[in-house]
């Protein structure tokens, strides 16, 4: 038995070149082929890869889909994101629960099948949603969680639990998923249709420097949430030393409330492959990585038909498109559930078989990333921009937008609305104006930006969406009269202390007293000292933290307690006695009375 | 000339040369920056974040920041301390420091910074967390309440020891210290002489049978506080 746990791990190594860089893509497949990396299987990797076996552990214990302890052959994992909760998702739970006879986290005495939650998985407009194994599964009622349990008790294959195909690409054989696109305005850039290969032909019409230009020009920013200047990260990279340099595509899109790369990804992949090839052709660069999100599993077969695609046609290979000595091809690698991950330096980390740690800056990517080469990393939608800046010209995307923010951003909203989806709007557009087009029902709150953005009360619905005022990567999140903001602000902490990396003090240990103090305070057992209690644990978590995870993770609690004071004026009580709220002074002798048998001396 | 970095920690002017930290080019200044994570010999980690300073107004890690000619820094600042103290509050209450009966105390780098801090307690609820003891080797044991996850038997290990001992795993308020081998430090290569036993700050990673063998009153931090003797090298005639 031992015997063939040991030669499969090393062939699955072997498969891998022995390659310690490629740790991500073998621990993946030793969890599939046995439902988990055991510890016989650790030192197998160990010794195959000529690594240590605690270095296989740091790995495997550090993402969410791998575990050392075995997992059912199914593993149901239902998305307990906000949006989700909103729609349903505690009573979908509670079914599945039901149904299979387990709590979440266990599984069925026979080894079938695993329940567990997970975070936001890119799903939130047709939510409540899960994942079985890779199999999206969308809209789920109780009825629908019960029939699943049924049906996988018969046949156990997640596929055939797809009953209808979405639209688009999700109806492709390659994909055969029940997703929907929900596209709900085809805005002028990214959705546009595409004359395949063009914006490649353009770019390499001209020089290297040229391609830049022009993408500085445009005034194009990172379309993941950070916005820092693309053309600016390219020249950087450029001009960086090194024999080798890389083009990764962010396709992490984990922030919750974010699912627009999902859309692209499904419907206009070549648009983000020409844009990669774009910059590696602008930087020097022959390799490209994608880093696709474990929950975008199920897109992967697609995706690489599209690169084989391009690989026939000539648009990716040796001599791309026709031009002399331009050779760039692009790999695919999974993540394994981390939200961190989505941090550029994290990602990085990940692609190097390593726990999804962030780097230590200085210094940048663009100076050392991947392998310690210069490396270029920019999100799915960026690329896509480039594409239609080498198209149509510099002038035509950024006559949309603003000085600030040129061309237009795909947003992603969910939540209370009437029409949640994908849309395409110019940047510097009024959030009253998004919200009015989303058929936002009486919002009396919006999340922009995701878990790590701001909550917007009413009174700044005029305000705009940019980079210099409301900045998303593409996350809105609306909350209609019936939510609690400051339960929506505990979600989210829930969130960001499940998927802090844990390598600094601040967002490892803040996060976890900032949740205690704001749950006391939703219990009715707070007092007005508290405010500045979180005021100032909060900032110190922003300032000290070591990467965008700590830096952002205070931030629903500190807009909630700018933007939403009264929500937390009136729970927080000052005593007459001047007692701690909490305080209750027959259950603290409570105990003592017991023993002593007879009551305390003390005025009731 | 052309060899030296010139810029400034509050207000003061420091000469550092290129590829030094500030934390390094501070130190040989006699300026202290307080750290818990930095350990001599070893590459710089910014996982602590008690050493942080503002750079031109931003906050970045004096440890890993390398120094630029006319970098304005700050340092002894009063919201810096405050933010410091917070930090070194945040270690207590994540683990179990029982400093009274702890054999590290005295000796103990966190205990001293909270002391230079004037942490008397910590304003933070403490989190009790469940965390383990492996005394399996006959002359080192492991006691994980007092871990502040710093790293430094890591990478005593690896760089200095050239062993692989020691190894992070878990992710965030569950992220430990872990053993190469299934369950005991016993089955490892760690060896009593290995700096990755004396590396550690705290009572987490301590030899055992010499515990309060020096009396209260001889210890390490019982008359200076900790960072003296970095500050020594100005009063010493050192760069000002």
């Amino acid at each position: 038995m031992s015997g063939t746990l040991e030669n499969t791990v090393k062939e699955i190594c072997r498969s891998h070149n022995n390659d310690r860089t490629r740790m991500m893509d073998v621990v993946r497949a030793v969890q599939e082929r046995f439902g988990c990396v055991s510890s016989e299987a650790m030192n197998a990797i160990a010794a195959a890869l000529r690594t240590h076996r605690v270095e296989v552990e740091s790995v495997v214990s550090f993402y969410s889909f791998l575990s050392e302890k075995p997992k059912g052959k199914v593993v149901i994992r239902l998305c307990n994101d906000i949006i989700d909760r909103m729609h349903g998702a505690d009573r979908v739970g509670q079914a599945f629960s039901d149904a299979l006879g387990i709590e979440f986290g266990q599984t069925t005495p026979d080894g079938a099948i695993s329940l567990e939650y997970t975070a936001c998985i890119g799903l939130c407009d047709q939510a409540p949603a899960a994942l079985i194994n890779d199999v999206p599964v969308t809209d789920l009622h109780r009825s629908t969680a019960r029939q699943i349990v049924a049906d996988l008790k018969k046949h156990m294959d997640p596929r055939r639990l797809v009953h209808r195909l979405g639209d688009g690409n999700n109806a492709h054989e390659l994909v055969h998923a029940m997703v929907v696109n929900n596209i709900r305005n085809e805005g002028p850039l990214i959705f546009s249709p595409v004359n395949r290969g063009e914006a490649i032909s353009q770019a390499l019409a001209m020089s290297p420097a040229e391609v830049i230009r022009a993408v500085k020009t445009a005034r194009l920013r990172g379309r993941g949430g950070a916005g820092f200047p693309t053309g600016m990260k390219w020249e950087f990279t450029r001009a960086a030393a090194g024999k080798e340099k890389f083009v990764i595509c962010n396709a992490d899109e984990g922030e919750p409330g974010t699912f627009k790369d999902r859309v692209i990804l499904t419907e206009r992949p070549g648009r983000a492959f020409a844009g990669m090839t774009i910059a590696g052709y602008a930087i020097g660069a022959k390799k490209g990585i994608v880093y696709l999100r474990g929950e975008y599993a199920y897109l992967r077969p697609y995706l690489e038909h599209v690169l084989a695609q391009r690989r026939k046609d000539g648009l990716l290979g040796r001599n791309v498109a026709g031009k002399q000595g331009f050779d760039f091809d692009i790999v695919i690698q999974m993540g394994a559930g981390s939200y961190v991950c989505g941090e550029e330096t994290a990602l990085i980390s990940s692609c190097e078989g390593l726990r999804g740690d962030p780097k230590t800056r200085p210094p940048f990517p663009a100076q050392k990333g991947y392998l310690d080469c210069p490396t270029v990393v920019n999100n799915v939608e960026t690329f896509c921009c480039v594409t239609k800046i080498l198209e149509k010209g510099p002038g035509a995307f950024n006559e949309h937008g603003s000085q600030g923010s040129a061309g237009t951003k795909l947003l992603s909203i969910s939540g209370d609305c009437k029409l949640p989806g994908v849309y395409e709007l110019p940047f510097g557009i009024k959030l009253s104006e998004v919200l009015k087009l989303a058929g936002a029902e009486d919002p009396i709150a919006v999340q922009v930006g995701g878990a790590s953005g701001t909550m917007v009360a009413p009174n700044e619905f005029e305000r705009t969406i940019c980079f210099d005022d409301l900045a998303t990567g593409g996350a809105l999140m609306v909350f209609g009269p019936e939510r609690n903001v400051l339960e929506v602000a505990d979600y989210f902490l829930d969130f960001f202390i499940e998927e802090s990396c844990g390598y600094c003090t601040p967002c490892r240990v803040g996060n976890v007293l900032l949740k205690e103090r704001l749950e006391r305070i939703l219990a009715g057992h707070g007092e007005p000292a508290d405010l500045d209690y979180l005021q100032d644990l909060g900032e110190t978590i922003k300032t000290m933290s070591r990467c965008g995870l700590g830096q952002t993770a205070p931030n629903p609690v500190l807009t909630t307690l700018k933007n939403f004071r009264s929500a937390y004026e009136a729970l927080v009580k000052q005593r007459d006695d001047g007692l701690q709220p909490a305080f209750d002074l027959s259950e603290a002798v409570a105990d003592a009375e017991q023993i002593a048998g007879h009551r305390s001396a003390r005025a009731d | 000339m052309s060899n030296t970095i010139t810029f400034t920690i509050d207000g003061v002017e420091i000469e550092g040369k290129p590829g030094q930290t500030i934390m390094q080019a501070a130190d040989e200044a006699g300026v202290y920056i307080p750290r818990l994570c930095a350990f001599k010999g070893l590459s710089p980690y910014g996982a602590c974040r008690v050493c942080t300073v503002t750079v031109n107004g931003r906050p970045q890690a004096a440890c890993t920041q390398p120094v630029a000619p006319g970098m304005v820094v700050e340092n002894d600042t009063e919201r810096l301390q405050h933010l410091r103290a917070n930090i070194v509050e945040m270690m207590f209450v994540e683990g179990n420091h029982y400093c009274m009966f702890c054999e590290k105390s005295g000796n103990c780098e966190l205990q001293a910074m909270a002391y230079r801090f004037g942490i008397a307690a910590p304003k933070y609820p403490y989190l009790f967390p469940q965390r383990d003891v492996d005394a399996s080797h006959p002359d080192i044991f492991i006691d994980r309440n007092r871990c502040i996850l710093c790293g430094r038997c890591i990478r005593a290990s690896k760089d200095l020891d050239g062993k692989n001992v020691f190894q992070f795993v878990g992710r965030g308020k569950d992220k430990r210290i872990a053993i190469n081998a299934e369950a005991r430090l016993a089955d490892t290569d760690i060896d009593v002489t290995d700096q990755a036993v004396s590396a550690c700050p705290v009572g987490a990673i301590l030899r055992k049978r010499v515990g309060y063998a020096v009396p209260i009153g001889e210890r390490l931090y019982d008359h200076k506080p900790i960072g003296s003797d970095i500050e020594a090298a100005r009063t010493a005639g050192g760069q000002q």
